[in-house]
């Protein structure tokens, strides 16, 4: 650990919680999924609600998509804002 | 561009987000006021133009919406929920002209998401009759899930906020990315994302927000 400033070590940690708060992206993956599989097969049963089915389809998986964007917009804030460095030179040690 | 403002000797970073959004602004309104002028002096008997036929079917898909999400009633939104839209669209696609989409700053989307979540809490009150009847509202349907009611009621501008800013900023993120990192080859790969991120992406968040605007502010809105 010789030759790590504080400063590099709280930047690299901040990179790899970065990286861990995209893994918030794999539960909208899963929904979305399904949502589109579901659609598929309402599709499939009834193609002449096709509109009316796709556009249901894009509102549910918009608001599903809203955990992972959260995942994202923590990762934005640890990659560019980087709290956790302003907060160790706040300490002042 | 970023703008440099000297007020009472210290100098303020206007950022490019909030430049673009005024001239986005500007830009709608100049195409307001020449819609309406052209408009105003339309013989009614004549043959519909081009741009005639365009915004009636768009003031009359939004009317329709609104009537459709959240009843006759409440067809006074329609002049707002149609300038939020046109707002939007014109914003989220603003990355098309290489500049940054005022789409992709959270203190455009929150100021946007807070009327919304303004509106909600009047109309509330209203529904409510008065703040007592308000303050009861929380309270349903038993008492101890009072500050899960509360939660859900903060969460809804920011979910609202992030999910468009999220969306845009990541998009115009990854296409930096793609520039910085491909170079001179970036022309092959760049037009499909930008297809992807700014057109349907954009067009599709801009009807998402717009859309849960009318479902929040109708619900409340009886």
């Amino acid at each position: 650990m010789t030759g790590i400033t504080s400063e590099a070590f709280i930047l690299g940690c901040s990179a790899i919680g970065a990286g861990l708060a995209m893994i918030a992206g794999v539960g909208p993956g899963i929904g979305q999924g399904n949502a589109a599989a579901k659609a598929a097969e309402a599709v499939g049963r009834q193609p002449e609600a096709q509109s009316d089915i796709v556009r249901t389809m894009l509102m549910g998986q918009a608001v599903a998509e809203t955990t992972g964007i959260y995942g994202l917009v923590i990762a934005l804030i640890l990659l560019f804002f980087r709290p956790l460095l302003t907060a160790y030179i706040n300490l002042g040690l | 561009m970023e703008l440099l403002v000297n007020y009472g000797g210290k100098t303020y970073v206007l950022p490019d987000t909030i430049v673009n959004t005024f001239v986005v602004v500007i830009v709608l309104a100049i195409f307001g006021i020449l819609v309406g002028r052209k408009f105003k002096r339309l013989d009614p008997a004549a043959k519909p133009g081009k741009l005639q036929t365009f915004m009636e079917l768009a003031v009359e898909g939004v009317e329709n919406l609104v009537v459709t999400n959240m009843g006759p009633q409440n067809l006074k939104f329609a002049p707002y929920i149609f300038t939020l839209a046109l707002f939007l669209l014109v914003s989220n696609l603003w990355g098309l002209v290489g500049l940054t989409p005022p789409t992709s700053d959270i203190s455009v989307t929150m100021a946007l998401a807070l009327i919304t979540f303004i509106l909600t809490q009047i109309f509330k009150f209203r529904s409510n009759h008065g703040f007592f009847g308000y303050l009861k509202s929380f309270t349903e349907p038993i008492v101890v899930i009072t500050p899960v009611n509360i939660i859900g009621e903060l969460a809804n501008p920011i979910s609202l906020s992030f999910r468009l800013f999220g969306n845009i900023m990541s998009g115009g993120l990854i296409l930096t990315l793609v520039y910085a990192g491909l170079g001179m080859f970036s022309p092959i790969v760049a037009p499909v994302l930008h297809a992807y991120f700014d057109i349907f992406a954009g067009v599709l968040q801009t009807f998402i927000f717009v859309m849960l605007t009318m479902l929040y502010i109708g619900g409340d809105a009886e």
